[in-house]
């Protein structure tokens, strides 16, 4: 079949910037049919798949790509999931230029092929094409808990279960999904497509217990004397942090997890919601990755007037994703880098009214590789703004390693695992994700889920 | 689903429900919390634990009628369920060792206090209650403090019942009449434990409060519920809700609870009109 020479990604149509900042309808909308083909046929299907060994969770890129040509979508599918528990997450919220898109041949001149919008084509045209039920296991008799539905405990419940093992995963919230419900917006990732693959889990037999918080209704060490032979850890990001800088009690300051919460798992964005949330007319966000993107969007679609991204390094250090980036600046988000809050002001009711800055410059690379930055003299300034969202990182959550004895965490918190299949210091307990890493992807966490699966049942096997 | 075994009110705008939640009955202790959604599109909603019973697999919250959340939870009736129920959280209030102590209650906070005097009396600790309420209409859990106390004081603002005056009041006059005590545990409006805090700073006693900000998910994630507590920030959720009274900063605290005030009389008035809607369908 004739290849696609064509330097350019086909496109993906999106809503226009100045409709989707008042709504919160997702932002990219998906090729259609006849786009997902032209795209496909750019790939030029090379023998050494360098997009494949960049992929966190190794999916057959190629291999997709080529039935997409052949318009087997249903045989797309298969390949992607033999890999990936949640395909239509990640072709929306990997940071594809980083990984699968990064190592395309077709990227040396040009832009790579659209791996990341096919394999989002390839899941939606499963969920809203395919008649075939997920096929119940064979059961192989042994029982595993998984701590945290989010897409770490989600991918590690569905390969086990995948391969005969009768998962429960324990939830602390009322709702299951992690990060991808309480934190990613409807806009970036429609709730719907997320409360999908659970269903699919619970049809492939995974028991799924909201209102569980583990250390605390039941610790690590029951969960084994109900008969459970191996554990996965999965809990995710902990505690936001803030910048310990003057005013951050202000009433208007928010940590991000808390201002998404309110919106997303809470509804704070529906008319007639029941949680409370500041409608700021104009909002700080500080920070850069992918979390102060959503808040700051989101922030915007709440009806905020202006909107800033506060960050102290320079726009090409933005950890968020590239997409993110540029749906920000479309939607009218304004950039202020190199730039660091000193201290938060607030009126005399206590309320938030402005935020001091600093101007910052780059001065050497520091131990993440990034150049860091040092503050210029004399180059304090304020933004006035009535409300203030940190989403500089988090910190561990304690509720676990304080309950667990024998449980072995770093200096920072994070628990310890040996090499790359997640084993913690605690015989049958494994762990993955940002409780292992701190803040990271959804990809990454996945990862993690997908590498200890294998290990709990290597472990399991060898045990009889 | 959480089944409501008990509903009695206790006085006029505060009721006691008894939840089936076995796994929580058996790991409660003092000075946790609850978080519960009444129905399924509900706002979660923190409550300290009153009681518990291990046995029967029940946990006792006691509320007042504050805001939208508690009205609709006061809408449910006996034999009906809550959408969620979650907990265990935070830690145990630390009851080690102590030998004497003023446990001090203010309206609503005696259902936080009276688990704690409970549980020191168990643990053969001589316990010195202090209630104070507005006035004889809102006194709660007499006979159950009663039952736990050598001591029990009842004050009210207008001196309907009880001694009239304030906690505080009673406080220092037990400190003057010699009572030397290990520690005191303040539950209540957080302008009561300010004051409860001041005093016993000046007579060098340990005073431990129990927080109750506003939280959404309980659990060491949102960070709304944080507190500057000797100089640190400090989540009410996984860090406490206890904290030395002596450390924390409760002009701050109170600042921060009015977040949200004008929408909680929104959510109130709009709670009320509804059910005035329901009532005029049934009437």
């Amino acid at each position: 079949m004739a290849k696609n020479m064509n330097l350019q990604k086909c496109p993906m149509p999106v809503q226009e910037p100045d409709i989707r900042k008042n709504n919160f309808d997702e932002v990219a909308l998906g090729y259609t049919y006849e786009m997902a083909l032209e795209e496909a046929k750019r790939c030029l299907n090379c023998k050494n798949k360098p997009c494949r060994s960049a992929c966190p969770v190794s999916i057959d890129i190629p291999a997709f790509i080529e039935r997409v040509v052949n318009e087997d979508m249903e045989g797309a599918y298969e390949i992607i999931s033999q890999s990936s528990s949640l395909p239509a997450v990640c072709g929306r919220v990997c940071p594809q230029e980083r990984q699968c898109e990064s190592k395309c041949v077709r990227g040396l001149k040009g832009e790579s092929v659209g791996i990341g919008r096919l394999e989002r084509f390839v899941a939606d045209w499963h969920r809203e094409h395919s008649k075939n039920a997920p096929k119940l296991p064979v059961s192989n008799g042994h029982k595993v808990a998984i701590i945290g539905s989010g897409p770490s405990g989600l991918t590690a419940a569905g390969d086990l279960a995948k391969l005969g093992y009768k998962v429960t995963v324990y939830e602390a919230l009322h709702l299951a999904g992690g990060v991808l419900v309480y934190g990613i917006p409807e806009f970036r990732l429609p709730k719907i497509i997320v409360q999908k693959e659970i269903d699919n889990l619970k049809a492939i037999g995974v028991d799924i217990e909201t209102n569980m918080v583990i250390g605390k209704v039941l610790t690590i060490d029951e969960l084994f004397e109900m008969g459970n032979e191996a554990i996965y850890i999965g809990t995710g990001a902990g505690l936001p942090r803030f910048m310990n800088i003057p005013g951050e009690s202000f009433k208007g300051v928010y940590s991000a997890n808390e201002y998404l919460t309110r919106i997303n798992l809470m509804k704070a964005y529906k008319k007639g919601a029941k949680t409370p949330i500041s409608h700021g007319k104009n909002v700080a966000v500080v920070g850069g990755g992918n979390v102060a993107m959503d808040a700051a969007r989101c922030a915007m679609r709440m009806g905020a007037e202006n909107v800033y991204i506060v960050y102290r390094r320079s726009m090409n250090e933005l950890p968020a994703r590239k997409e993110e980036v540029e749906h920000a600046q479309e939607e009218g988000i304004i950039f202020r880098t190199l730039t660091n809050p000193v201290e938060i002001l607030g009126d005399e009711s206590g309320m938030v009214s402005g935020i001091k800055c600093v101007e910052m410059e780059l001065g050497e690379p520091d131990a993440s590789g990034r150049r860091s930055p040092v503050e210029k003299p004399d180059s304090e300034f304020s933004i006035d703004v009535d409300t203030v969202i940190m989403a500089i990182g988090t910190s561990p959550n304690p509720l676990i390693r304080s309950t667990t004895p024998g449980l072995e965490t770093n200096k920072k918190g994070c628990i310890v695992t040996d090499g790359e299949n997640g084993l913690t210091s605690r015989e049958g307990v494994y762990a993955g994700g940002d409780a292992v890493t701190g803040a990271a992807t959804v990809i990454l966490a996945m990862g993690a889920g997908k590498a200890a699966a294998k290990a709990i049942d290597e472990y399991i096997k060898n045990k009889e | 689903m959480y089944k409501i075994i008990k509903k009695k009110s206790l006085n006029p705008t505060v009721s006691l429900m008894e939840i089936e939640a076995p796994l929580i009955a058996k790991k409660a202790e003092p000075g946790q919390f609850i978080i519960f959604r009444a129905k399924e599109d509900s706002e979660r909603v923190p409550l300290t634990i009153a009681d518990y019973d291990r046995e029967k697999g029940t946990v006792t919250i006691i509320y007042q009628i504050v805001g939208g959340s508690t009205m609709e939870l006061d809408t449910l009736n006996e034999g009906e369920s809550l959408h969620d129920f979650v907990g265990p959280l935070g830690k145990p209030s630390e009851t080690d060792g102590l030998k004497k102590v003023a446990v001090i209650g203010g309206g609503v906070g005696c259902a936080i206090a009276y688990p704690i005097a409970k549980k020191l009396n168990a643990l053969g600790c001589e316990v010195h209650s202090i209630a104070g309420f507005r006035n004889k209409d809102l006194v709660i859990l007499e006979d159950e403090f009663r039952k736990v106390s050598s001591e029990l004081h009842i004050m009210t603002d207008d001196g309907s019942y009880g001694k009239k005056g304030l906690v505080t009041n009673a406080l220092e006059e037990l400190i003057q009449n010699g009572n030397q005590y290990d520690e005191v545990i303040a539950i209540g409006p957080l302008v009561m434990m300010k004051f409860v805090c001041l005093l016993t700073k000046k007579y060098n006693i340990k005073t431990i409060v129990s927080m109750n900000p506003i939280m959404i998910d309980g659990t060491g994630m949102c960070g709304g519920c944080r507190l500057t507590v000797g100089g640190k920030t400090k989540f009410a959720c996984v860090d406490g809700p206890d904290f030395d009274g002596h450390q924390v900063d409760f002009d701050e605290a109170m600042h921060r609870g009015t977040m949200y005030r004008e929408f909680e009389s929104h959510a109130r008035e709009s709670a009320c009109n509804l059910m005035k809607q329901e009532d005029n369908k049934n009437g």
